[in-house]
């Protein structure tokens, strides 16, 4: 509970004139829930983008399991251990639920051309290990009954689970889930909650943005707030809750 | 439904498969001899040219069908493909290899100049791609048709003739062959192989559409950066799409020059590329059966044209009104706006794209409500 997975130093990201993040420190520690919250705007999905390599950081670096990640390089992020899901859906939407989650396993199968066209031993065996895999993780979010369906006819619930599915075939150490719980009803959001601690206790750490308060509250083990691309605190959800700095940046402080 | 019945199912199934095979196979043997009895040889010829496009859509469909990379200069691997074997078995340099060294070396080299047009596409997509494309194909041309000077490598616009006819084993394609007191016309020969190649080329690409790198590929033309976030090296994998797609065409151009014994600049223009492009969009995008749908009909229709429009006419109007060669232009765009109108997905689309076209949520809904 206590070694570091991820650890951002001084991150820094601009958009032209416009500061997204500015000096962003934070350790993301092996096995929690780490929640980071803050007004729309705040850079929190700016942070998410640094830290998959979709953008590249103009200050900072970023340390994951002891390794340096290397900007502008999704793909050797997704190989280190580092899965993600968007705030904006992007699931592969003409492909069955089944193939999304099959390409998931991308990354850690290794069939090339040759395989492919002869399929020798080593490939039929990895191929039909994907599959067995990708079922056993529709199983696990729930979704095994619209295995055969594209992606894009699944309801609004379905595709984010569908999306964690993918991220989690990859095998990642670090689960990132950006705002999951958006758009959805009660209902739906205390079975996403039942879910996320699952995935939490087969040992996988989750860092999530979340404008649902009651659920970061209730589900993060520790907290983080951005405010205009700042971190102003980061601490237990009691304390954060309490946190003066917090509660102005969401509810608006006195006039200067 | 017991189990029994779904048994017996799977059981007829199967022989169907069998019976359908077994049936396809006899009908694509004798083909050659109904149509060339039938029709003449000038068929045949077509016939043979149906199967090289075959294996020029199959090959372009990689890369547009399955990658979602739009490729407008994809006949520039044709042109490698065949160039290739007329320097190599001609008397234009005097050298005269065999067959089975310059396929696989024309294959090779279409894959190069496959992955050489992709490397600086990389970041394009849609029209930006289109161009860069057009361009490459359109270089490729222009090159062919200028490297006579100062050194004749390509012979420029008098193209390169008295190619060598293939040779296989101790026979040469360009004869009868007579085996066992049967004897077997050249035409046919061709005929059978180039079916036996684009029927690998089928299986190749049957077997890369269900592997894990035809799964990358549909997944970059879905959602790029998705699939990013999925560990897809898209850079490689899009290079690969365009290596494999290349070498199709070259192992097509270069069949296509030990046919025809010539080869010019000018079999490879933009409109070609356009061609193929629409035998691959009209059959039916990413959909295996329906590219080989759009490779016949597209050789086939525009010859039907040619050869039917002149009698025709003159049997409505008495006289030749319009030029065989115009209305034949005239009636394949209007086969096109038809097709694109009503059959937007393609001729023959893969059930997953007819149900992308139809939009079909109403499918879910029933499903939920039964």
């Amino acid at each position: 509970m206590s070694s570091t997975l991820l650890e951002a130093r001084a991150i820094d990201k601009h958009f032209g004139g416009v500061t997204a993040l500015r000096n962003v420190s934070l350790t993301i520690r092996q096995g929690e829930i780490y929640g980071l919250i803050g007004p729309n705007g705040a850079g929190k999905t700016s942070f998410f983008n640094v830290l998959t390599g979709l953008y590249h950081p103009d200050g900072g670096e970023l340390i994951f399991a002891g390794e340096k990640l290397q900007a502008s390089a999704p793909h050797k992020v997704a190989k280190l251990g580092i899965a993600r899901t968007f705030q904006n859906i992007r699931l592969f939407g003409n492909m069955t639920a089944m193939e999304n989650v099959m390409v998931g396993r991308h990354v850690r199968t290794h069939a090339g051309v040759f395989g492919a066209v002869l399929h020798d031993r080593r490939t039929t065996r990895e191929e039909a290990a994907i599959r067995r895999r990708a079922e056993e993780l529709l199983n696990y979010v729930n979704i095994a009954d619209r295995a055969d369906d594209l992606a894009r006819h699944l309801s609004y619930g379905d595709q984010r689970r569908l999306e964690i599915a993918r991220a989690l075939a990859t095998d990642p150490k670090l689960l990132a889930l950006d705002e999951p719980a958006a758009g959805m009803n009660g209902t739906e959001t205390a079975s996403l909650r039942e879910l996320i601690e699952g995935i939490r206790k087969d040992g996988i750490t989750v860092l999530l943005i979340e404008h649902d308060v009651k659920l970061v509250m209730g589900l993060c083990d520790r907290v983080a707030v951005l405010d205009y691309g700042e971190k102003i605190c980061e601490d237990v959800p009691s304390l954060v809750q309490k946190d003066p700095k917090v509660i102005e940046a969401y509810l608006g402080g006195s006039i200067a | 439904m017991t189990s029994m019945s779904s048994l017996n199912a799977l059981r007829t199934d199967k022989r169907m498969v069998i019976a359908a095979t077994v049936i396809m196979g006899i009908a694509l043997a004798v083909l050659p001899f109904i149509i060339g009895s039938g029709l003449g040889n000038s068929w045949l010829r077509i016939l043979n040219f149906a199967l090289l496009y075959i294996m020029l859509a199959l090959g372009l469909n990689i890369v547009v069908g399955f990658a979602g990379l739009l490729d407008l200069g994809y006949i520039a691997f044709y042109a490698v493909g065949a160039y290739l074997y007329a320097l190599l078995a001609s008397p234009h340099f005097g050298l005269h290899l065999p067959v089975w060294v310059i396929i696989p070396a024309g294959a090779a080299l279409a894959g190069i100049f496959g992955a050489l047009l992709g490397a600086p596409t990389l970041r394009l997509r849609g029209d930006y791609l289109a161009i860069v494309t057009l361009g490459f194909g359109e270089i490729v041309r222009i090159f062919l048709n200028n490297l006579n000077a100062p050194v004749n490598i390509t012979n420029g616009p008098q193209g390169i003739s008295g190619i060598d006819p293939i040779h296989l084993g101790g026979f040469t394609l360009a004869k009868p062959i007579s085996l066992f007191g049967f004897t077997l016309p050249s035409l046919h020969a061709y005929y059978y192989l180039f079916l036996a190649l684009a029927l690998f080329i089928v299986f190749v690409t049957i077997r890369l559409e269900n592997s894990r790198i035809g799964r990358a590929w549909v997944a970059i033309r879905e959602d790029e950066i998705a699939a990013k976030s999925c560990g897809i090296n898209t850079r490689n994998i899009k290079l690969l799409a365009f290596t494999m797609g290349a070498s199709f065409g070259g192992v097509a151009g270069g069949l296509f020059a030990g046919f025809q014994g010539f080869v010019s600049p000018e079999s490879f223009n933009l409109m070609e590329s356009v061609m193929v492009l629409c035998m691959v969009v009209l059959g039916g995008m990413g959909n295996i059966p329906g590219v080989i749908l759009g490779g016949i009909l597209l050789t086939i229709l525009p010859e039907i044209f040619r050869h039917g429009s002149g009698p025709v006419q003159v049997a409505i109007f008495g006289k030749i009104l319009l030029d065989p060669e115009a209305l034949r232009m005239l009636l394949f765009g209007l086969a096109l706006i038809v097709v694109m109108l009503y059959r937007p997905a393609g001729l023959w689309p893969s059930t997953t794209r007819r149900r992308e076209f139809r939009g079909d949520s109403t499918n879910d809904v029933l499903k939920e409500g039964e």
